[in-house]
């Protein structure tokens, strides 16, 4: 190994490390506040990514109609409860299915493939983030307060789900976007890739926008209180169902913006999410699934481990990066006192 | 024997016969249309419809099931197939461990499979449960022995080789290791991805480390185009070789420009304009691929051709077959079995077949072709 095989393979690791970091942070967000192990995370991805790669393709944009299906679902849901106290539910339900519909009216009269791309990834995101407070409403909420084991079951269960509906939706072919721009930039004897550049930078932008979030504003700050203690925030009044929406909603957002940007990069299929977001959750488990930021360094930490370990012994890359997750926990659990979970 | 005693068996064997002749023959077809391997699994449900009817008067009844990838559910499949259906033959599975797992069950019940799977592992070594199967796939090493002789004659002298960390890929770093030192060309790395990885820059670099004079990529369906770019990417510029699992057009469709060029071998299907009307497989496969696209909207992958061959294969053994015995005993399974063992100069969509109890894939030379990517096609290499 020389010096520009070793800067390529670091370039390699920052790259899939700053994907892993972003997920990390959103499971934790997630977890911390609905105690909720987010397992179908890597579906936003893969809807990110297939919702590009489609619209390039000049395909019919099939998420729409996924995000119908969930709004007019859950407006199903309130129904019965509704109609018990002789009210009609609450605005904000008709309100997502009227969002669906103009959505799913827009995509379907807009010329989506001769967009540019910034719309086009506008375009993905305003079909992947509403889903992600929808899903909570529909599976979660209504169990919010059963044993995080309980959680845990409903969340792999609607990871079988969506990858079923992905599938559905997408096909089993493997689909690729255009890169963002074209040009790298050469430093010395590497050039880094355009993309590559694109993914380290919105991952350091979203970061520092998700540190202002939680510091300066009142919602993030919300979000913080219900994370720390859930029912001391609920008597500050603080709507723990609003927390957990917005969770989702920001996991959604997070997932689906790692889609766009690692679409260019690989080919990715129906079930490519949850492989990326399993890595994201090793990166978690090192921070404890409480520490943001030492979830985002061992994120980009396991990128770079899986980077140069496939270079040594490609047979072994997986068995090397779940490996990883060993130490952690051993160090975890010897250094931390054990509290009974609250129920 | 005394005569109290062979009475009763004769009557429950005529009992038998009067019930089987009003039975149809039935084909169980078990399919991985959903999960990891549902990329081949789909063609090959989709094939179905366009399978053969009616043989010699009597209706072929098909029953087709997924196992959603999973080796386990094959098993559960088969067993399904096999008590509660009664089928007379099985069509798959779509995944090389999920045929590898069935086998045994088909060959306790002594039902003939035809399994479109690419590992020669479920015909070969021929023993007494696989001489039950039969493979609609050419064995990977009459498309890699192809390979190897194009090399050979294109002066290559060296080889890095990638390969799926599957069945597939590692059947293929068996198969080529050993033809490329019979001809003399050293492998001079040996790298393996997983299909769902989304980088392979590692393996790539180190292939390039090795300076190769031609790489060849084996894996299944589109997960074979990402080595590939890779590789061009980093500013590969030599020849690239492929298997017969990136004879897709997906593979065009997802590597574009950076795919010019490759070599690979598989069926002619892929370039049925360049080929001369001689080809016995021509006629063939421009019908079902014309069925199909008729049907479905699309162009089928070579996934689903192997299961049409499978419907061929039976519908030139069934009648044969019925003189031996009704559908739905086991007198006729048997004799589906030495039909199939029987078959000689079959046209099919792949090649030409001719089984021998050796040979339970029976392709020869014609069914393979040499094939590049020219302007974003595929052509025939001349």
């Amino acid at each position: 190994m020389d010096s520009q095989i070793a800067l390529l393979l670091g370039q390699d690791g920052l790259t899939s490390g700053a994907i892993y970091a972003l997920l990390a942070l959103s499971l934790v967000l997630v977890f911390s506040i609905t105690r909720v192990l987010l397992v179908p995370q890597g579906e936003f991805v893969t809807f990110g990514a297939m919702a590009m790669a489609g619209m390039q393709a000049g395909k019919p944009a099939t998420l729409a109609w996924l995000l119908l299906g969930l709004a007019a679902l859950r407006l199903a849901l309130m129904l019965p409860a509704a109609l018990r106290r002789r009210r009609l539910p609450a605005a904000r339900s008709w309100g997502m299915l009227a969002y669906a519909v103009a959505l799913l009216l827009l995509l379907r009269n807009l010329p989506l493939q001769q967009l540019p791309m910034a719309v086009q990834a506008l375009l993905a995101l305003a079909m992947v983030v509403p889903m992600g407070p929808l899903l909570y409403d529909i599976v979660f909420r209504p169990i919010a307060s059963a044993h995080a084991l309980v959680l845990l079951i409903a969340s792999i269960a609607l990871h079988g789900v969506l990858v079923g509906v992905s599938l559905l939706m997408f096909g089993a072919e493997g689909a690729r976007s255009e890169p963002f721009s074209g040009n790298g930039l050469a430093l010395g004897a590497v050039t880094f890739k355009a993309q590559t550049l694109w993914v380290i930078g919105v991952t350091l932008g979203l970061l520092l926008a998700l540190y202002a979030f939680f510091n300066h504003t009142l919602l993030g700050k919300a979000l913080r209180a219900t994370a720390v203690q859930r029912l001391g925030a609920e008597l500050m009044g603080i709507s723990t169902a609003f927390a957990g929406q917005a969770s989702f909603a920001l996991a959604a957002f997070i997932g689906c913006l790692s889609g766009i940007l690692i679409a260019p990069l690989t080919t990715l299929y129906f079930d490519s999410g949850f492989l990326i977001a399993l890595k994201g959750f090793v990166g978690a488990v090192t921070g404890g699934m409480a520490s943001y930021p030492v979830a985002a360094l061992g994120a980009g930490g396991i990128g770079l481990v899986e980077s140069f370990s496939t270079f040594w012994a490609s047979d072994y890359k997986e068995v090397i990066v779940f490996t990883l997750i060993l130490p952690f926990l051993l160090w975890r659990s010897l250094t931390t006192r054990h509290t009974e979970e609250e129920a | 024997m005394s005569f109290q005693r062979v009475l009763p068996a004769l009557f429950l064997a005529t009992a038998f016969c009067a019930g089987g002749a009003q039975a149809q023959i039935k084909v169980g077809v078990i399919s991985s249309s959903s999960g990891p391997v549902a990329l081949v699994g789909i063609p090959q449900k989709n094939t179905v419809a366009l399978l053969p009817r009616e043989v010699a008067g009597q209706r072929i009844d098909y029953v087709s099931l997924d196992d959603a990838s999973d080796p386990t559910a094959s098993v559960s499949a088969v067993k399904k197939l096999i008590n509660e259906e009664k089928i007379d033959a099985l069509i798959g599975p779509s995944g090389s461990p999920n045929a590898m797992g069935v086998i045994q069950f088909a060959a306790a019940a002594g039902i003939p499979m035809l399994a479109p799977v690419g590992t020669a592992a479920v015909v070969l070594p021929m023993n007494a449960q696989k001489k039950w199967v039969f493979k609609t796939t050419q064995n990977d090493d009459l498309i890699a022995s192809a390979l190897v002789d194009h090399m050979k004659a294109t002066g290559i002298r060296t080889v890095g080789f990638i390969g799926a960390a599957d069945p597939y890929g590692e059947n293929w770093a068996k198969v080529t290791g050993e033809l490329l030192q019979a001809a003399g060309i050293k492998l001079v790395s040996s790298e393996s991805f997983q299909r769902r990885d989304t980088s392979v820059t590692a393996q790539a670099l180190k292939t390039q480390a090795a300076r190769p004079d031609a790489v060849l990529i084996a894996s299944p369906g589109s997960s074979a185009v990402l080595p590939q770019t890779t590789l061009f990417d980093q500013g590969y510029r030599g020849k690239v070789y492929q298997t017969h699992g990136a004879a897709l057009d997906e593979f065009l469709k997802l590597g574009g420009r950076k795919v010019e060029g490759t070599i690979l071998a598989a069926s002619s299907m892929l370039v049925l304009d360049d080929i001369p009307a001689s080809n016995p497989t021509k006629a063939v496969a421009t019908r079902y691929v014309a069925d199909y696209e008729k049907l479905h909207g699309s162009k089928p992958a070579t996934f689903g051709a192997n299961v049409y061959d499978a419907g061929l294969l039976l519908q030139a053994a069934i009648p044969a077959a019925l003189k031996q015995g009704a559908p739905g005993t086991a007198a006729f399974r048997a004799a589906l079995r030495d039909a199939l063992e029987q078959t000689r100069e079959l046209a099919g969509t792949q090649g030409v077949y001719n089984m021998t109890p050796a040979d339970h894939s029976g392709f020869d030379r014609r069914g393979r072709e040499l094939i590049t990517v020219k302007n974003g096609r595929w052509a025939a290499l001349k």
